[in-house]
Formats: C-alpha cells, sequence, structure tokens
C-alpha cells in the first residue's frame, strides 16, 4: 500500500484507469502518508480527510459504470492555500482569513475536479504569497524534507514539501517572483511557471495581479506537465487570459530531445552571491546539454540587474492596491472599536504579518503623488527593457538557462528578519515574471558543500511552454542515468520506511 | 534620500494599518534600506521607454453581456463578521455633527 505514494502522477492515473487499483485506496495511502509525515513537515494547512475520499470514491463509481475518465483521474493534488475551493478554508497563510470558507470556486481547481483529480488538501505558504520561505505564514513555517531545520523555500513551500514528502505525487503553487521555481529547486522537484495569462488567475487570491501565474509541481518532468496541461487554458473569467491553444507541454516531456537546440547562458545570473556548489551544478547541466547536441552560447541581458529593484517596486505596489479588500467589513476578521475606518485598520494591523504590512507600506510609498514617477512609473519603464532584453536574447537562441536560486535551503531563522537577504532568493527567477514569459526548474543535483539539491532553471519565450518540458525532460533522463536513480530518492530529512 | 519616522507612521495611516510604536520603531529603518535598494532603478536611462503595466498585450476584452447564475445572498454573507436584515452590517462611516 505504501508503495502507491512513491509511484508517479502518470503511473497512478494509468493504474487507476486500468482498474488495477482504485481512486479511494490510492486516496487513502497519501492521507495515510499525510497523517505520518506531516507533524514533521508541516505542508498541509488543512487536509480534506473524508470530502478527498468522496472525491476518490465517485471517480470509482464512473470507471465501474464505464464511463470515460479525466486525464487526472485519481491522482491527489495538493491545492496552495490561496486557490478558492468549495468546502475547504482558504486562508493564504493570513491570519486575517482564518476560518473564510470561499463560495466560489477557482476555474484551475474546477478544471482539475473534471479531469479526475482528488484535491487532497490545502498547503502552507507565505502570507498572501509574500515571501521565499513560508515563514511568513501566520500559521508557522513548512520544514524542507531533506533538512527538516531548513526552508522549503517560498512562498509555494507547502505544496513543494508536501511534493517532495511524497504526500501527494502533485501540487498547485503560483509563481509571482518565483515562487514556484525557487520552492522546487530547493525542495529538489519540478516547478513550472506558465507563459502570464496561460493559466486563469480567477479565484486565486490576488497579491500583484500583472504577475501572478498559476503553476504545477511534480516529482517528475512529465507529471509537472500532465497537470500543466490539465490546469491550463483561455478562461473569460479572467481578462488577462490569453485566448490561444495550450501549448503542447505533454508530448513534449515525453520526447526530452535538445539535439540541434540553441541554449543561451545568461551570464548576468552568476557571479558574486551565488554559492560555489550552485554554479558547479549547474555548470555541469550545461555540459551535460552539450553532450546531448545542443548548441550553447553565452549571452547578457544587461538589464536584468534591475529586474530585483523594478519587481520590489512593482509587486508591493500592486499589493498595496490588492489587499485593500481586506477591510474586516465584508469577511474574514474584524476587530477594534470606533468608527469603521478605526476598526479597519486596527483589523488590518492585528491580521496581517510584518511582511504584508512592509510590502503594503512600501506600495503605499511608490504608488504616492510626487515619489510616483521616480519609483513605480520608473519600474515601469525598467520592465519595457527587460523584455526587449529576452526579446533579443530569444532572437538568437530558443531557450535561456540560469540557476534558479543564488543558494539551497537556507536555515529556518536565518533571514526570517533580513528582508533584503530574502529578496535576494529571487534575483534569477523575477525577470520571467516581469516578462511574461515561460520557466521551469528542474533538479540538477547536489551542491558539494551541503548535499541540497539545486534546481537548472529553463526559460521560454511567451506561449513556448512546451520548450521548457523538452528541455526538462531531456536533462531529467540524462542526470537519472547518471546518478542511477532520481534524485529525491536522496533526500534524508524523511527517510522512508 | 532616508525616509523619517514620520513618514513612515503617515504611509501606515494611508495604509489603514494602526501599527504600534514598537512596529513603526522596527519597520522604519526595514523600509529606508530597501527603498534605498530599489531606488536602483533611477540609474537606469529610460527617457522615451513606454512603461509596461502587464506583459500580454491584451487590451480591453469584451463578451457578451449574458446572465448567468451568480451567488446566492446566504452564500454572498457566509463569511461576513456581522449581517443585519440579509445585508452586511458595518460600523458608522459618517458621526453626526
Amino acid at each position: 500500500m505504501d508503495d502507491l505514494t512513491t509511484m508517479t502522477a502518470a503511473e497512478l492515473a494509468a493504474a487507476v484507469a486500468a482498474g488495477s487499483v482504485s481512486a479511494a485506496e490510492v486516496t487513502q495511502a497519501h492521507l495515510d502518508r499525510i497523517t505520518a509525515v506531516d507533524g514533521a513537515v508541516r505542508a498541509f494547512l488543512h487536509v480534506n480527510g473524508e470530502d478527498a475520499l468522496a472525491q476518490a470514491r465517485a471517480v470509482d463509481r464512473k470507471r465501474a459504470a464505464g464511463e470515460p475518465l479525466g486525464a487526472l483521474a485519481g491522482v491527489p493534488v495538493a491545492v496552495k492555500d490561496l486557490f478558492t475551493t468549495i468546502g475547504s478554508p482558504a486562508t493564504c497563510g493570513s491570519k486575517i482569513l482564518e476560518g473564510w470558507y470561499p463560495p466560489y470556486e477557482s476555474t484551475i481547481t474546477g478544471r482539475l475536479r473534471e479531469a479526475g483529480a482528488i484535491l487532497i488538501g490545502k498547503t502552507n505558504m507565505d502570507e498572501f504569497a509574500m515571501g521565499s520561505s513560508t515563514e511568513n505564514s501566520g500559521y508557522g513555517p513548512s520544514h524542507n524534507p531533506w533538512d527538516l531545520d531548513r526552508v522549503p523555500g517560498g512562498s509555494s513551500g507547502g505544496s513543494a514539501a508536501a511534493v517532495a514528502a511524497y504526500e501527494a505525487p502533485l501540487a498547485l503553487g503560483t509563481d509571482t517572483g518565483g515562487s514556484i521555481r525557487q520552492p522546487a529547486a530547493v525542495c529538489g522537484i519540478v516547478g513550472a511557471k506558465p507563459t502570464y495569462g496561460g493559466s486563469s488567475r480567477y479565484g486565486v487570491v490576488a497579491f500583484a495581479s500583472s504577475l501572478d501565474t498559476p503553476g504545477p509541481f511534480g516529482r517528475t518532468v512529465l507529471d509537472a506537465a500532465l497537470l500543466h496541461e490539465a490546469m491550463s487554458g483561455h478562461d473569460p473569467m479572467d481578462s488577462t487570459s490569453i485566448d490561444a491553444p495550450v501549448p503542447p507541454v505533454v508530448a513534449a516531456a515525453r520526447h526530452g530531445d535538445v539535439a540541434g537546440l540553441r541554449i543561451g547562458v545568461v551570464t548576468d545570473l552568476s557571479g558574486e552571491g551565488y554559492q560555489p556548489g550552485v554554479m558547479s551544478r549547474f555548470t555541469e547541466a550545461i555540459e551535460v546539454l552539450e553532450s546531448l547536441g545542443a548548441k550553447v552560447t553565452e549571452l547578457s541581458c544587461p538589464h536584468f540587474k534591475y529586474a530585483l529593484p523594478a519587481y520590489y517596486l512593482i509587486a508591493p505596489s500592486e499589493c498595496s492596491s490588492n489587499l485593500a479588500r481586506f477591510d474586516g467589513m465584508r469577511y474574514g476578521l474584524r476587530t477594534g472599536t470606533g468608527s469603521a475606518e478605526e476598526i479597519m485598520a486596527e483589523t488590518r494591523a492585528a491580521g496581517f504579518g510584518a511582511e504584508v504590512k512592509r510590502r503594503i507600506m512600501l506600495g503605499t510609498y511608490a504608488l504616492s503623488s510626487g515619489y510616483y514617477d521616480a519609483y513605480y512609473g520608473k519600474a515601469q519603464q525598467v520592465r519595457t527593457l527587460i523584455i526587449q532584453d529576452f526579446e533579443a536574447a530569444f532572437g538568437q537562441v530558443d531557450v535561456l538557462v540560469s540557476p534558479v536560486t543564488p543558494t539551497t535551503a537556507f536555515r529556518i531563522g536565518e533571514r526570517a528578519d533580513d528582508p533584503m537577504a530574502m529578496y535576494l532568493a529571487d534575483l534569477c527567477t523575477i525577470p520571467s515574471n516581469l516578462a511574461g514569459n515561460a520557466a521551469i526548474s528542474v533538479p540538477c543535483g547536489l551542491a558539494d558543500e551541503d548535499g541540497l539539491p539545486v534546481g537548472l532553471q529553463v526559460m521560454a519565450p511567451p506561449l513556448a511552454d512546451d520548450r521548457l518540458y523538452r528541455v526538462g525532460a531531456a536533462v531529467e533522463a540524462a542526470f537519472t542515468t547518471r546518478w542511477g536513480h532520481p534524485l529525491l530518492t536522496e533526500a534524508k530529512g524523511l527517510i522512508r520506511s | 534620500m532616508p525616509i523619517t519616522r514620520d513618514e513612515v507612521a503617515h504611509l501606515a495611516r494611508l495604509s489603514r494599518l494602526a501599527l504600534s510604536d514598537e512596529e513603526l520603531d522596527h519597520l522604519a529603518p526595514q523600509l529606508d534600506q530597501i527603498i534605498s535598494s530599489v531606488a536602483q532603478v533611477q540609474e537606469v536611462a529610460a527617457d522615451g521607454i513606454p512603461p509596461t503595466t502587464q506583459a500580454t498585450g491584451i487590451d480591453n476584452v469584451y463578451r457578451d453581456d449574458q446572465p448567468v447564475p451568480c451567488l446566492t445572498p446566504e452564500q454572498a454573507l457566509s463569511g461576513a463578521p456581522a449581517v443585519e436584515l440579509q445585508r452586511f452590517k458595518v460600523p458608522r462611516i459618517l458621526v453626526e455633527e
């Protein structure tokens, strides 16, 4: 029974479709695994339990009746706690939404239900997706399955930890500045940020609307592609949703082949501040790609060094506007006495954590008259220059590569009250959010100095998401052959019995 | 150009955050450090460069105005801190002089 939690999503879907295992058995096995390890990992804020089993029995009834099954029938999916789903709370990792049950379903989780996926629970996250470690959660941090004293990355750290700890084969996250790719990298799994507009934001509680991008986590490139395809596609309920076919990511993941592919190494994403063990694994990954027939060149994107400051103006500005809705009037926490304005200010002071307060105030500053042109306006122009850097680069190469994050997972508490140090975790991932293109993190080994996982980032032009999976599958196959096993089997934090 | 504690207190009021003195003391130097750092964007020569608000290039999006089912009053009010007569009950916003 325990084996069911080590199977991939692709294997589980095939086994359920063939009838060799029931969706209820698959779901129960994962619920048991959660019971066994989540006291240590703390990936989940809410486990669906009986509701997940009911979803699974519905899949089993469909199969028994001979009805067609969806692509993810019987496969458990862990859901970041900012997706609205009927029947589960959605806290966004914030005390201001403690106990709130959303009255509507996000487009993406609705699509996953249609595909037969089992929504097994809601995962921990930095409050309103602001952070890189889950330490900004109002409910305490999650722990990295490689080393329980370290962070699992963030903001989608609960989702990454759940997949890495075999509590679910798949998970949903959102990536605003790296919040899928960075936790995937430091947990040794696969995580992708689709093209902005390729995955619907309807029912995804907003942090920075022009950057927020829902995406998949999986233990394999193919599993991530299966979830990517099932969740994606045009949604009339999201006005920035792109009305175009979903890129053929599953087909690409099944045919990892980089022969003749032009790959550009972004030289600006290296150097001072990058851990030596991260750089040696990255260099090794490039050598692997060359040995597989890719044409690798180095190129520079000169404005990328301004991506981090531009992001920390644009994202807080949008957040200060989006989070104005949490006013204690229509849902969520209400506390304090006096006028409506006093109650709003007291509710927000009591309900938001330190990082959310910092970002709201930073955004309020950047948008104030007198500072707007020098801060928010200038950041929007830098955003244009970063898009132009990408366009010039993609004129020469098919994909770009870099490390995902400058260091491996840091210790819990190490950067907790040093916001600038925390922000550096997203140095390499932010450019793709500002440009709205597609990017993925694929495991490429362990850093020599600490034995912790390192991720290779692959970036592709908008709507060329399939290239991520083509490169990712080739890298995964080559490394798995070299290592003799998937990387995750070396995780020491949670030795499997 | 450093940001003063008084300016941070003003930002907190604009942001509707009733922060304690301790929080202001803690946040003021952090915001000063962050603002000094993000001010790097001002080094970039960007005269004549158009701003980007979002990257899809999609402009206005229209759809047919078709009636569809919506939330019931009970669903819409299900998370409200206070309800009266099937409405959100909120504190007074205007004070009689």
